[in-house]
């Protein structure tokens, strides 16, 4: 998948507290490290842990002056896959856009369920983050999954810009697990 | 000269902190509220990293940030605060002790409905509460000119002796990241200047009154001179955004025009939406549609006559309120009807938007300057 117009637009669904808002900020910073145009912005509706949430992020090679939410997007990703029971992701999704999904599940068994034809991309976030990283980060993870389906940014820009984000915050031996838990995430079938 | 800028991207939050911290204010009382809670947070961080050396004071409402904004600007403190909503509504009884005693306090308000009911989001309706104030009003379409128009107004209302309001949209824009183009310290320090108050309190070899009783014989004088200040600082707005141009190479003004010349239909518009106003408009430019925006930046003092130049040639215009009010007509609408009351060929119609963070789309926007929209509530 590429651009297929002017601004490449994304739609996270996760839980408040899930990291979404971080997921989106790093690939928008990661652009704006390409001389990118960026937008990312939270839907928040009351703000409390484990609600639902959306995250809209906007790439473009052009300035965005835009403030709609995203109504179109090119790509959904959904960070917590209890949310299929209860969100319409795959809302503005046509069938050459992509789905991604935080799960352990096959692609079959998510089309299946929400009766969506288009492009569905699981990628087991949380099995890799607990294995590589020790603890649950799927909003990190999933970076290297968006990254290779999507092709908005390139891999190098968000490693770099999650090191340089997490590297004193978190510590460099960390940091690295992180980094390899997003490249095993992005080298994932 | 334009001097080097570094492209970044931030939130609005945290580009006014940035800006903030170039114009390195003495005092900043704050009382934290949802959505300016980014820029007192970013802020309270530079503080405790060593960045910046502001004294920040916290208090325990809204109405004493504003009260010691008072105190420390009548002592001589550049001061600055931020809130939001119910923040400012409490802060209300001393906004007016600010522009009275004409303390040049720099305020970010990050603009959300006021309650009942309870609402977090994107609203005017908090600043327009506050319109008679005595304070200059400033909104901002997007993080950029969050960054530019808190430098600018920290030097306007060091310039013209009153407080002033830079306003961004709560959500809209002080929670989304976008791209954006800073100065460096230097550069902004320069422009800004140091401040040397003319009086203060604490000039004890030449000691001043602030707020002092002002009875039958003086009050009306004292408020006569505030409007003429007042007055006045439209050409100083304008004549600073000339001087930042220079350094920054971006122009702002009294209001920014878009497409309007030869328009037939013009949408006037404040704060964020006004992004999306543009797309709508070249959507329909590519239709042929003689239309076009103009977005209000500089509210207080409200430029009636270049206002007025800006939209007689139109035949139509459309204003785009994101507050009520109650029982009279929108504010922005109010000020638009006053402008244009010496041309009143003009077909003019009113539209309430955006009421507690109601997401508005191009489509909707496409649909009114088509005329495919009929009511006053774009719900």
């Amino acid at each position: 998948m590429k651009y297929h117009k002017d601004i490449l637009e994304i739609i996270f669904h996760a839980r408040g507290g899930q990291g979404a808002k971080t997921a989106a900020e790093i690939l928008a910073q990661a652009a704006v490290l390409e001389g990118k145009f960026v937008q990312a912005f939270p839907s928040f509706g009351p703000e409390r842990s484990g609600a639902p949430t959306k995250t809209y992020l906007r790439i473009s090679d052009k300035a965005i002056r835009t403030k709609e939410p995203v109504i179109d997007p090119d790509a959904v990703i959904v960070l917590d896959e209890t949310l299929l029971d209860s969100v319409k992701v795959t809302d503005g999704l046509d069938k050459n856009e992509a789905l991604i999904v935080n799960t352990k599940k096959s692609a079959a068994d998510i089309s299946h369920k929400l009766n969506f034809k288009g492009k569905i991309y699981p990628v087991d976030a949380n099995g890799i983050s607990l294995e590589i990283i020790g603890q649950p980060r799927p909003n990190t993870v999933i970076l290297g999954k968006i990254v290779k389906i999507t092709e908005m940014v390139k891999l190098e820009s968000v490693l770099a810009e999650f090191r340089k984000i997490f590297e004193a915050k978190i510590g460099k031996e960390n940091c690295e697990k992180n980094v390899a838990a997003i490249e095993k995430a992005y080298d994932t079938v | 000269m334009i001097h080097s800028t570094k492209k970044l991207a931030l939130t609005g939050g945290y580009a006014a902190a940035l800006a903030l911290k170039q114009i390195e204010p003495d005092v900043m009382p704050v009382y934290p509220i949802t959505p300016q809670t980014p820029i007192i947070e970013t802020y309270a961080k530079f503080c405790a990293d060593g960045e910046a050396e502001t004294e920040m004071i916290e208090v325990e409402s809204e109405h004493s940030a504003m009260s010691a904004a008072v105190g420390a600007s009548a002592a001589g403190a550049r001061t600055v605060t931020a809130t939001s909503s119910q923040g400012l509504a409490l802060m209300n009884e001393i906004l007016y002790i600010a522009s009275g005693m004409r303390l040049p306090i720099l305020m970010l308000v990050s603009a959300r409905a006021l309650s009942a009911p309870l609402n977090i989001h994107g609203d005017h309706s908090d600043v327009m509460g506050a319109r008679d104030a005595g304070w200059i009003q400033i909104f901002c379409e997007n993080s950029q000119e969050v960054y530019d128009k808190t430098i600018i107004g920290m030097k306007l209302a060091e310039k013209v002796k009153l407080p002033v309001m830079v306003i961004m949209d709560g959500f809209n824009t002080s929670h989304s990241v976008e791209n954006l183009e800073v100065l460096d310290d230097k550069t902004v320090k320069k422009f800004v200047g140091e401040y040397r108050p003319e009086k203060h309190l604490l000039d004890i070899e030449n000691p001043v009154t602030y707020g002092a009783l002002a009875l039958q014989n003086v009050y009306f004088e004292f408020k006569i001179d505030q409007e003429e200040a007042m007055g006045k600082a439209a050409d100083e707005y304008e004549k600073i955004t000339g001087e930042y141009e220079k350094i920054s190479g971006r122009k702002y003004g009294l209001f920014e025009k878009y497409k309007t010349k030869e328009a037939e239909k013009i949408l006037v518009i404040a704060g964020s939406a006004a992004g999306t106003a543009k797309d709508a408009v070249d959507e329909l430019r590519k239709k042929g549609e003689k239309v076009g925006l103009l977005k209000i930046e500089l509210f207080r003092p409200f430029p009636y006559k270049e206002i007025s130049a800006a939209l007689k040639n139109a035949k139509e215009i459309i204003v785009m309120d994101r507050s009520l009010s109650s029982g009279s007509k929108p504010a922005i609408y109010s000020e638009v009807l006053c402008s244009m009351y010496n041309v009143s060929s003009i077909k003019t119609s009113s539209i309430v938007y955006g009421l507690g963070g109601r997401d508005v789309f191009k489509k909707q926007i496409e649909q009114i300057l088509e005329g495919k929209f009929n009511g006053n509530y774009l719900t």
